[in-house]
């Protein structure tokens, strides 16, 4: 058996990087299925396809968590929330 | 034309994938696994949540560590990026005098980083440095383990001097590239030499610069290895950049949390420069 305590495994942060792997494979099956990555320009002026949006949103939902974390407290649900009605608008309009 | 799609060629990056997987995404879960515990050692962990993130975002330290990494990176792009530009213009076209420019040009690039700091350190010392020696017999009281501004100095003139050259041969390359028919053209509509720079040579070497200023922000951000040689970080704190400050805290401090925390923060400001740049750098291909 491959031993990983070396890497500190938690379940939080495993929880974490298996959302990361589902929305990949998520998207590997929605290109499968519609292939070119549905390239459009948005409200940003940028040329963008369905894998830069999801980057978009996933760098930017870190950004929304570390300003909570800065600026409000450490009750990271309402965070989160906002991550997704912000990746759900990057998704619809960029 | 109708592009032929093939997926089986992705099959061809997956050596390179599994290279990416051993020497950069594994090491960055460890980090992230790092970032939300406390280890005392013995490979020890309890659980912390978010704690070191809050700590660090709130902490005046990292705010200043930050703050002079912006102020080194600003310094070095307004400096390096104009200067590198000017020497590139002033470099003969062609003729023998080229490749002797050229030779002269990579020669800082292929000191090692270390070997730079140490060579700087030497020659600012005051007492037997040139540099320092120089400055100070013409009465310019000059001393970079003791002043801030100093030290500042020091570091500053000694990117300026390692990676300047690099500009020089980005914006040299992408001067070369310009056909003599422009030039032609500019000397039929007896166009002035700023004009010719402003209309001609300036837009013609834009991705070059692009790349220039994409390198060089992401080098002076990351640097690390010729302030720490030069000054270690001082005197005091003056010249701590963010990396410095991130080594001090997990090797000099041994706290693994916070410095885990930490590197993913300074992680998502690098991804996100990377980022803004590599979409300007395409939005400006599609015009």
């Amino acid at each position: 058996m491959l031993d990983l305590t070396w890497m500190a495994w938690t379940w939080q942060t495993a929880t974490f990087f298996a959302v990361i792997l589902a929305l990949l494979l998520g998207m590997t099956v929605w290109e499968w299925a519609s292939p070119g990555g549905n390239p459009r320009v948005g409200v940003l002026g940028l040329r963008t396809t369905r894998g830069d949006r999801l980057f978009i949103s996933l760098l930017g939902s870190a950004y929304i968590h570390l300003a909570w974390l800065g600026l409000v407290g450490s009750d990271l649900r309402w965070a989160l929330a906002l991550s997704i009605v912000y990746a759900i608008g990057v998704f619809r309009f960029v | 034309m109708n592009k032929t799609w093939n997926n089986r060629a992705w099959l061809m990056v997956l050596p390179v994938l599994l290279l990416v997987a051993f020497n950069a995404i594994i090491p960055l879960m460890t980090v992230v696994n790092y970032s939300v515990q406390e280890t005392f050692g013995n490979n020890l962990f309890f659980f912390e949540g978010v704690k070191w993130y809050q700590e660090v975002l709130n902490s005046p330290r990292f705010h200043a560590a930050l703050g002079r990494q912006f102020a080194f990176t600003a310094m070095i792009l307004l400096i390096e990026i104009p200067l590198g530009v000017a020497v590139a213009l002033a470099m003969p076209r062609s003729g023998p005098w080229v490749s002797v420019c050229l030779v002269l040009m990579a020669l800082p690039l292929l000191i090692p980083w270390n070997v730079v700091g140490a060579m700087w350190n030497i020659f600012a010392l005051p007492d037997i440095g040139l540099l320092g020696y120089g400055l100070n017999a013409a009465g310019i009281e000059y001393n970079f383990t003791r002043q801030p501004a100093a030290a500042w100095f020091t570091v500053v003139l000694m990117d300026v001097w390692h990676w300047t050259s690099l500009v020089v041969l980005l914006a040299y390359a992408g001067l070369r590239s310009i056909p003599d028919a422009y030039y032609q053209a500019a000397r039929i509509d007896s166009a002035s030499a700023w004009s010719v720079f402003r209309f001609i040579q300036l837009p013609k070497m834009r991705r070059v610069l692009t790349i220039a200023v994409l390198l060089r922000f992401m080098d002076s951000f990351m640097v690390y290895t010729e302030p720490f040689v030069l000054t270690g970080g001082g005197p005091g704190n003056a010249t701590t950049f963010l990396s410095i400050d991130l080594v001090k805290a997990a090797l000099g401090e041994f706290n693994l949390g916070i410095a885990a925390a930490m590197s993913i923060i300074y992680f998502l400001m690098t991804l996100l420069v990377c980022w803004v740049f590599y979409t300007l750098m395409t939005k400006g291909e599609e015009q």
